[in-house]
């Protein structure tokens, strides 16, 4: 049995990639931690359990990635896909250290592979982890466990003790009843609040009620409130998050990966009345993938239908659930719930706003609409061979942006400006100062091991001095 | 006909993985998965024998139960694994074996050692039976050579082939080209894939076993298993080459080689088959086919017997217990042969197979071949 009347040096709730890297690191350097999970042991790690890989920058190719990625490329990826909404002292600086995560997270036990089957265009910039995030997840624990990193699962937090900018306890549930845990510092690694549908109907609305949680449903930012509420610095927007379209028919939470859609490039999606709200073939897909969640969260019901015809049935990877098919889109309209007229009319008229071109789905092609509003600029071609198919998506959260201000410590900012003494986050819960919208794959993990190693380190130094 | 049950949920599973890939670096199951969109009862027995059962996909996976995907591929294609060798065996009437075959084992060996027995006491006087021989011949005190030879050859060539017409329903069943078995580079990768076994090792840290930290100690011991038997098989050779060529009679002296292959492959045919009986006994049963791990102890057993009595039999050949030995260790050796077909010594021709078609489509997949 744990001796929590004991001082700990370093405290990490949370229990995914970036807890268990604070919590390495902290204990390479001498460190007594104990880290602090949530969920059960088998959902332990949050959304760290349905990653698969991680953007790191390199200078040269490696055994698994196929050429380099500079620190100035990376940048200025994510410059571009958060629209300059990023801190870019800490954006620069989790740059920099990722190069050294490549080969540290391999000290930690965890294997790369080359990117998997379907995502050739990652192979240069994201190193997979071979077996998957449940894979990597398990690694890191193995490591922290031999070290002799003290874990707790099942083990909610439910209240921090903070006084003045300072961290002193934290209350846990443990068993039945309640136990309190002391440290010298508080990493606090427990991720967004995709999970908590009452929070993000503070700024969705209803809307809410319709989206689907890509994770579990621990991920519910309690922690993240805690510290919220006890003077530490908000950054980011409530309704900014990493979202997709996925199916509609996944479970509520947990699905994971298995339930996004890779088909939208090759047909043409509509919503609940039948029309279309955007351009399919507006970029790459891999580039405009993390839109199309925000997109049909927009729509009426929050619900949209990725509508193909049999031509392009086995271009994209193979779907979990398969898809709805018609004879006619006479015959699938009804299965889908829509109005058979109106999906005629609007298959019907872009069928006859698109041009002759050459289909390459590898690049951007000159396979477009002329004259329909909204256009499909590259990829379009005729929905017109039998049987018509579709798939009904909703948004999929993956985590939300909403976190806590660190600074280049990876340690919090009070409401006042001043750095507090003793509690530093890493991962989601501060992903908002790098991400304040957008996407790049792969960023997630690059915030939680970076920031994880920073907060662990510094903790340590701090704990230990 | 309606689909096995099991085929079903393997299609389920392999339909959840094939939108997934997170597991395609961990063997040849999943890369294998990925050539194909749909799943043919064939295709699945292909996928099921492929898969060696290291469990890592398991304990890997964020859908496994208690989640709702309850995602077990690694049970899920023992337990259809198993079936196949069922559907396999040939002839069919004694497909039944696999399903009892724990205790038609038994039964076999108890009876073909009983016969032995007889049969020397019958053949031979009292004396023979429990007298000391030595010298060269003294075995042949107890049963003429060609006989022994007779008797042991026709039995050898019974389950050579049985174990042929497996590996060619199996071949079929699978969808394999025919004729293209003859492809050297395929067998060749597929030879040394076998034989490091390759698929074994979770991906590079070792099998999952009774929980959640790897090891390498399974395939250590099978290969102390597999390579004890093959200096087993090695010894026996030389000894009938010795016996015809050179006209030298066994018992042969402790440096002869035939006694020293034996010895070796003895040795290593107890160290690897009691710690795979041991894994056995430990591994985490969420992973296996639990209703049929009988078939698995069974042969990993007859294994054991067969060093156990053959140690036994060099140790004390001097004395009066080594005509009892004999007929101890020939009828083990005889109960091994005949039940090869119908046990878990299958899997290795099977996977071998399996292996062999995988080589086949990767290399029809290498450089050239369309991608998605």
């Amino acid at each position: 049995m744990l001796d929590l009347s004991r001082k700990f040096d370093v405290l990490v709730i949370g229990g995914g990639n970036a807890a268990l890297c604070a919590a390495i690191s902290a204990k390479r350097l001498g460190a007594d931690v104990l880290v602090l999970e949530g969920a059960p042991k088998f959902y332990r790690g949050g959304n760290t359990r349905h990653t698969r890989n991680m953007r790191c920058a390199h200078d040269a190719a490696t055994e698994i990635l196929t050429g380099p990625y500079t620190e100035d490329e990376f940048f200025e990826d994510l410059l571009r896909v958060t629209e300059g909404n990023t801190d870019q002292e800490l954006a620069r600086l989790m740059i920099r250290e990722s190069k050294d995560i490549l080969t540290w997270i391999v000290e930690q036990g965890v294997r790369w592979q080359p990117s998997l089957g379907g995502t050739l265009s990652l192979g240069r910039t994201n190193s997979f982890f071979l077996g998957g995030g449940r894979a990597m997840l398990n690694a890191l624990y193995r490591t922290a466990e031999a070290l002799g990193v003290e874990i707790l699962y099942d083990a909610e937090v439910v209240d921090l003790d903070i006084k003045d900018g300072m961290f002193l306890s934290a209350t846990f549930k443990q068993d039945h009843g309640r136990a309190s845990a002391k440290a010298a510092t508080l990493v606090a690694a427990a991720g967004g609040f995709e999970a908590n549908i009452e929070w993000l109907k503070e700024s969705w609305g209803e809307a809410a009620d319709n989206f689907l949680i890509r994770g579990t449903p621990y991920n519910r930012g309690s922690v993240l409130k805690m510290l919220l509420g006890k003077g530490v610095q908000e950054i980011g927007d409530p309704t900014q998050c990493h979202a997709v379209a996925i199916d509609a028919r996944a479970p509520k939470f947990d699905g994971g990966i298995i339930t996004r859609h890779d088909s939208v490039v090759f047909g043409i999606v509509v919503n609940k009345n039948a029309e279309r709200f955007y351009d399919e073939g507006e970029d790459i897909w891999p580039k405009r993938y993390a839109i199309w969640g925000r997109l049909v969260a927009a729509q009426p019901g929050q619900i949209a239908y990725i509508i193909f015809d049999a031509s392009v049935r086995n271009s994209f990877m193979p779907t979990l659930f398969p898809p709805i098919e018609g004879g006619t889109i006479g015959e699938l309209a009804p299965k889908l719930e829509l109005d058979p007229a109106a999906l005629e009319k609007t298959i019907a008229s872009f069928n006859a706003a698109v041009r002759p071109g050459t289909f390459d789905h590898t690049i951007l092609d000159d396979c477009r609409t002329e004259g329909l509003t909204p256009p499909k600029s590259h990829w379009a071609r005729k929905i017109e061979t039998p049987p018509f198919l579709a798939y009904p998506v909703r948004p999929g959260i993956t985590f939300t942006y909403l976190g806590t201000r660190v600074n280049k410590q990876a340690r919090l900012l009070m409401t006042d400006g001043r750095p507090s003494v003793n509690m530093f986050a890493a991962g989601e819960i501060m992903a908002g100062n790098v991400l304040g919208k957008g996407y790049a794959a792969g960023m997630g993990m690059t915030i939680g091991s970076v920031f994880g190693r920073i907060a662990g380190r510094e903790a340590a130094r701090h704990a230990t001095s | 006909m309606p689909r096995a049950k099991i085929l079903a949920e393997a299609d389920r599973l392999m339909t959840v993985c094939n939108s997934c890939r997170y597991c395609e670096g961990l063997c040849a199951v999943f890369p294998a998965m990925e050539m194909r969109r749909a799943f043919s009862d064939g295709d699945l027995n292909y996928l099921a024998n492929l898969c060696h059962a290291c469990g890592a996909c398991y304990a890997d996976c964020q859908f496994s139960p208690p989640h709702e995907f309850n995602v077990n591929v690694p049970r899920t294609l023992a337990i259809a694994r198993n079936n196949s060798w069922r559907a396999y065996a040939w002839p069919q009437a004694f497909a039944g074996l696999f399903a009892r075959n724990g205790v038609a084992i038994s039964i076999i060996a108890a009876l073909s050692v009983a016969i032995f027995i007889f049969g020397f006491a019958a053949l031979t006087d009292h004396e023979v039976l429990v007298g000391v021989h030595t010298g060269p011949g003294a075995f042949y005190a107890l049963m003429p050579h060609n006989a022994m030879a007779a008797l042991f050859g026709a039995a050898f060539l019974y389950a050579i082939l049985a174990c042929v017409m497996g590996m060619r329903a199996f071949w079929r069943d699978i969808g394999a080209p025919a004729g293209m078995t003859t492809d050297t580079a395929s067998l060749w990768q597929a030879a040394k894939d076998a034989c490091t076994l390759r698929y074994l090792d979770g991906g590079g840290v070792g099998c999952f076993n009774e929980d959640d930290q790897p090891t390498d100690r399974r395939r250590i011991d099978h290969h102390f298993t597999f390579y004890g038997f093959l200096l087993c098989f090695a010894a026996t050779s030389v000894a009938t080459l010795y016996h015809y060529l050179l006209a030298r009679e066994a018992p042969y002296p402790w440096w002869d080689l035939p006694v020293v292959l034996g010895t070796l492959g003895g040795i290593a045919l107890v160290i690897g088959p009691i710690g795979l009986l041991l894994a056995k006994s430990q591994r985490d049963p969420v992973l296996v086919d639990s209703a049929r791990s009988g078939m698995d102890v069974a042969f990993i057993l007859m294994l054991l017997l067969t060093s156990v009595t053959g140690l036994a039999l060099l140790l004390l050949r001097d004395t009066a217990v080594m005509g009892p030995l004999l007929a101890l260790h020939l009828g083990v050796v005889f109960a091994l042969f005949i039940t090869l077909p119908y046990g878990k010594f299958v899997h290795g021709l099977y996977r071998f197979v399996a292996l062999v078609r995988y080589a086949l489509e990767r290399r029809a997949m290498a450089p050239g071949a369309a991608t998605e």
